[in-house]
C-alpha cells in the first residue's frame, strides 16, 4: 500500500509539474485546476500547521498543563483574540491595540539589532586599511569596496544638487549600482534556473527513470 | 523607427527546456571552480573538533529544495564525517521535515549514529529573532524538549547547553526571513559565535555584504552552484553536481539571448537616429 502511494504521489507530481507549466504556453483549464488546488491545499495546510504546531504547543498546552507557571500567557491570546475581532466590521477597531503592540516591540527589538549588524558593523568593516592585503586583486577589492559604499552613498545624498565633485561622485556611485543590480539579476536567473533543474530531475529520474534520482 | 523583429518568447522557453534537461540526460561534465566563499564555509566546519556541537538551522520548505536540499545534505555529511555533533532546529514550520528528510537520507551510510548523542531535531519555534534571541539567554526555556516530546534533559547530546557559549559554530539554510539575516544579528554580532550560512540564489545578493573585515558571515553557500562546489570539496559528487552541466548551458542560452537582444536594441537606435527606416 506504501508502495501504491508514493507512486501515486510522483505521477500527482507530474502530472501538476505539467499542468503549471503550461501556462508557458497559454493560460488554459488545465493550470487554472492545478493553481486552485495548490492555492486551497495550501491555505488547508498551513491552518492546520498554525494551530497544532503553534497554537497548541504554544498556548494550549502550557495553560493545561501548569496554569499558574504559565498564566502570562493569557495575555498575548487576549491580544490574539483581539486581532480576530477585524473580522466584524462594527469591532474592527479593538484589532488596533494588538496592532500598535507589535509594531511597538517589533520596532524596539528590530532597531537595536539593525543599527548593530546593519549599521555600525558594515560601517567598521569598511573603515580598513585598503592598501594591506595578500595580493593585488584583495587590494584593489578593497579599494572598490571603498570606494563603492562612499560613492553610493553620496548617490542618495539629495540635499545638494549633483553638480560638480558631488556630481562625479553620484556618478561613480550610480555604476556601482547597476554593477550590483546586474550581480542581482544573474543571481535570480541562476536560481530560476536551478528551480527547473530541480523539477526535470524529478521529472526525468523519480517519474520516467531516464536518469539517477 | 523601424523594430527588429521580436520572436515569440515560447521558442526561448523551449530551448531553455531542453538546455536543461538534455544535459541532465547526456552528462557533459564541464569544469568546476571551487569559490572563497565555499571554502571558508568548508574550512570552518573542517577545522571544528571532533566532539563539538553545531547548530544548523532548516529555514526553508519544499519550494526551496531544489536549491537548499543538495547543501544541506552535503553540509550534515561533511559534519557527521568530522564527528561533529548536530542539533538541528527550524524557523520555518516545514524546515524540520526538511532536516529529517537529510537524516533519512544519510542514516544508512551512517548506521553507528545515535539519535540524541550523535544528533537531536528540536523542532519548530515560531517567532523569528525574537525566538532566536531567547536562545542566546536560555536555550531550554525556547527548546525544553526535542520534536519526539522528549525532555532536551535527557538528552545527552544537550548535556551543558543553556545558551550559544557552548554552541561550536552555527550554520543556517535559509531561504527568506527568519534566516541567515537573523542569526548573523543575534548569534554572531551579539554573542560572538561563528555563524554561516547557505541560502538561495534570489538572497545570495543581500547576505554577501555580511562577508566582511568583522566575519558577520563565514563564509555563504549561494545557490546550487554553492551546493557543487561544496559537494566537491567533500568529494561526494551529488545532486548538484548533477545539474551544472545544464546551469552552465542555460546560463550560456540566456547570455546569448541578452547579446542578440542588445545588439538588435543598439541596431534600433542606431537606425533612429539616421531618420528610421
Amino acid at each position: 500500500m506504501e508502495q501504491f502511494f508514493a507512486t501515486l504521489g510522483i505521477w500527482l507530481g507530474a502530472l501538476f509539474t505539467f499542468a503549471i507549466f503550461s501556462f508557458l504556453y497559454k493560460d488554459n483549464p488545465f493550470y487554472k485546476t492545478a493553481e486552485q488546488i495548490f492555492v486551497g491545499l495550501s491555505a488547508g495546510y498551513w491552518f492546520v500547521y498554525t494551530v497544532f504546531s503553534i497554537l497548541i504547543p504554544n498556548l494550549y498546552d502550557p495553560l493545561t498543563q501548569d496554569f499558574s507557571a504559565n498564566w502570562i500567557k493569557i495575555i498575548p491570546a487576549i491580544l490574539g483574540i483581539m486581532m480576530l475581532m477585524r473580522l466584524i466590521p462594527k469591532t474592527e477597531w479593538v484589532s488596533r491595540f494588538p496592532i500598535s503592540v507589535v509594531i511597538g516591540t517589533t520596532s524596539g527589538v528590530f532597531f537595536l539589532r539593525y543599527l548593530k549588524s546593519d549599521v555600525l558593523n558594515q560601517l567598521t568593516a569598511t573603515m580598513i586599511n585598503p592598501f594591506i592585503g595578500e595580493n593585488w586583486v584583495v587590494i584593489v577589492g578593497q579599494i572598490l569596496l571603498i570606494v563603492g559604499t562612499i560613492t553610493g552613498v553620496i548617490y542618495f545624498y539629495f540635499s545638494k544638487k549633483h553638480t560638480g565633485a558631488l556630481g562625479v561622485s553620484a556618478k561613480i556611485g550610480i555604476y556601482f549600482l547597476m554593477v550590483s543590480f546586474g550581480a542581482a539579476f544573474g543571481y535570480t536567473a541562476m536560481a530560476r534556473i536551478s528551480l527547473l533543474i530541480g523539477r526535470l530531475q524529478f521529472l526525468l529520474g523519480d517519474w520516467l527513470g531516464i536518469i539517477q534520482p | 523607427m523601424r523594430k527588429t523583429k521580436q520572436i515569440d518568447r515560447r521558442w526561448l522557453f523551449l530551448l531553455i527546456f531542453f538546455g536543461v534537461a538534455l544535459p541532465l540526460i547526456f552528462t557533459i561534465g564541464l569544469p568546476l571552480e571551487t569559490t572563497k566563499n565555499v571554502h571558508m564555509v568548508y574550512d570552518l566546519i573542517d577545522g571544528m573538533p571532533k566532539g563539538s556541537r553545531a547548530l544548523l538551522s532548516f529555514d526553508y520548505d519544499p519550494a526551496s529544495m531544489p536549491e537548499l536540499h543538495p547543501m544541506a545534505k552535503a553540509v550534515v555529511k561533511h559534519c557527521f564525517d568530522k564527528e561533529i555533533n548536530i542539533i538541528f532546529t527550524a524557523m520555518w514550520p516545514m524546515g524540520v521535515q526538511m532536516a529529517d528528510d537529510i537524516i533519512e537520507q544519510l542514516k544508512d551510510d551512517y548506521p553507528d549514529l545515535k539519535y540524541g548523542e550523535d544528533y537531536v531535531n528540536l523542532g519548530f519555534k515560531a517567532g523569528g529573532m525574537i525566538t532566536i534571541q531567547s536562545m542566546g539567554k536560555n536555550f531550554r526555556e525556547v527548546f525544553p524538549k526535542d520534536m519526539n516530546g522528549s525532555s532536551i534533559d535527557e538528552l545527552p547530546i544537550m548535556e551543558g547547553i543553556n545558551n550559544f557559549s557552548n554552541i561550536g559554530f552555527v550554520f543556517s539554510l535559509s531561504a527568506g526571513a527568519p534566516g541567515i539575516k537573523e542569526w548573523v544579528q543575534i548569534a554572531h554580532d551579539a554573542y560572538g559565535r561563528p555563524t554561516s550560512g547557505g541560502c538561495t540564489g534570489v538572497s545570495a545578493p543581500a547576505m554577501l555584504p555580511y562577508i566582511n573585515e568583522q566575519k558577520q558571515l563565514t563564509g555563504l553557500l549561494a545557490g546550487l552552484k554553492a551546493a557543487a562546489e561544496y559537494e566537491t570539496l567533500i568529494k561526494t559528487p551529488g545532486s548538484a553536481t548533477k545539474g551544472m552541466d545544464a546551469q552552465s548551458i542555460a546560463h550560456l542560452i540566456i547570455i546569448i539571448f541578452i547579446a542578440i537582444g542588445n545588439i538588435n536594441y543598439w541596431r534600433d537606435r542606431k537606425a533612429l537616429k539616421k531618420g528610421g527606416k
